[in-house]
């Protein structure tokens, strides 16, 4: 009996004619499109969540592939370059220039040794590549006139450090070999060093 | 209510030289945020319930450009790689499999490329199905086609690119169909009336084919010109032709459905 006095009161047999809900206008009014608040901010959080998730990854990966994982495109670091007796005693050797280097044979007054030496042809002032006058025996740089000597060592323009010298060693088959991977420097007192100079 | 941080950012200078609407929870506003929008402006204010519907437009449309977009991305990051010249485009290949991290870019790039000439198709079978070609659609159907050709077009000028066996005899193939162009192609029909004298005019040294691949040969200047066709003139006409593509699908009438 008590549920039949909470039964809601039964409706007029004859309802107005207002109380007929006018058809959806826009797509949010239809039943099917009616969410909860709490669904609708869970399912924005998973998406704003999703989304942001893949971005990153996607950023994260983009960044990992501009980072090959050795350097491609560059010449070789170590060059062989022949054998000692192809060097011509006491006289400045171009035909390396292309890669980067000299190639001097004789007596070094730098380090007082008699040798190969090999040394970088890059500018010690703002790295422009210098030319050998050989009728001046030394090594003038075009941008700015940095001048140095056969050893490598700066005495006149803006260059505040003496040129480097590359590892030289000799092949297990005789030839000559640079490294320009290991770069040696005067003033840090590194051209005594036994690689920096090949005595023959 | 006390003004919160976020009150204090969006009355700012700069959000509102950016924004220039409230916030979208009045017909006018979210009218104002799409409109005023670089990026949502092309979108219609309203979209139809049945362009909700995937059964209904199956999302080709909007899965195509979304792969246009993967293409792009994937083929500016494998750009960083790859030189189109004989010597190193082969080995550039190579090297985004064997030294470079995540070098499957180049598979996503040439799948998504796959996928984009699966599902262009698929849009212009539905829009057929649908009979939305129909005025006042006749135009943007035709803006379709010629989207279509750019996509096939893509496709075949990316073929050449990884610069293998495959790709040198496939445009071989694919290009002495420009042989046959009319009296532009050196067997085209109406080639031989365009002589004077007897003498061609039309050789196979100065015909179409012989333009599209910068020599009578699938050489270097066919690589070289492919590589520009490919990640240059094509996606720039056909993001231009893609932008008319979408504004006029809401000029005329909304995404399909009953007009």
């Amino acid at each position: 009996m008590d549920a039949l006095a909470d039964s809601p009161a039964p409706e007029p047999a004859n309802p107005p004619a207002a109380s007929v809900p006018a058809p959806p206008r826009f797509v949010s009014e239809y039943p099917s499109y009616q969410v909860s608040r709490r669904g609708f901010l869970s399912w924005l959080a998973v998406g704003w969540g999703a989304f942001a998730a893949s971005g990153a990854a996607a950023g994260g990966a983009f960044n990992r592939f501009l980072m090959p994982n050795l350097p491609l495109y560059n010449p070789p670091m170590v060059l062989k370059v022949g054998w000692p007796d192809a060097f011509e005693k006491d006289k400045v050797d171009e035909r390396q220039k292309p890669n980067g280097f000299w190639l001097r044979r004789g007596f070094d007054k730098a380090t007082g040794r008699t040798g190969i030496y090999a040394l970088s042809t890059t500018c010690t002032h703002l790295g422009c590549t210098p030319n050998y006058l050989s009728a001046e025996q030394k090594f003038k740089c075009p941008c700015h006139g940095s001048g140095f000597y056969e050893t490598g060592i700066n005495f006149e323009g803006p260059a505040p450090r003496p040129l480097e010298r590359y590892r030289i060693t000799l092949a297990d088959d005789g030839q000559v070999m640079v490294d320009k991977g290991r770069k040696f420097q005067q003033e840090k007192g590194e051209w005594m060093d036994s690689e920096a100079f090949l005595a023959i | 209510m006390a003004k919160t941080p976020l009150d204090e950012i969006r009355s700012s200078q700069v959000w509102r030289s950016i924004f220039r609407h409230g916030y979208p929870d009045t017909e006018r506003n979210r009218t104002l945020a799409a409109l005023s929008n670089i990026f949502l402006h092309l979108h219609p204010v309203r979209v139809r319930k049945s362009g909700l519907g995937v059964r209904y437009t199956w999302c080709m449309g909007g899965l195509t450009f979304f792969l246009f977009l993967v293409e792009t991305i994937t083929g500016i990051l494998l750009m960083f790689y790859y030189r189109p010249t004989g010597d190193a485009a082969y080995n550039d290949i190579a090297a985004l499999r064997d030294h470079v991290p995540l070098g499957v870019m180049r598979e996503l790039h040439r799948w998504g490329a796959h996928a984009m000439v699966v599902s262009v198709w698929l849009h212009m079978f539905r829009v057929f199905l649908t009979g939305s070609y129909k005025p006042p659609r006749e135009f943007n159907w035709c803006v379709g086609v010629i989207l279509l050709v750019l996509t096939l077009l893509l496709s075949f000028t990316g073929y050449l690119l990884p610069w293998d066996q495959l790709a040198i005899w496939a445009i071989t193939v694919g290009s002495n169909m420009a042989r046959a162009t009319p009296f532009l192609g050196h067997e085209g029909p109406g080639a031989s009336a365009l002589s004077v004298h007897g003498l061609p005019l039309i050789h196979s040294s100065d015909d179409a084919r012989f333009g599209l691949l910068a020599g009578p040969l699938v050489g270097e200047g066919a690589l070289l010109r492919f590589y520009v066709l490919h990640c240059i003139l094509i996606p720039f006409v056909a993001s231009i032709l893609m932008a008319v593509h979408f504004w006029r699908v809401r000029k005329d009438g909304g995404i399909s459905g009953p007009m």
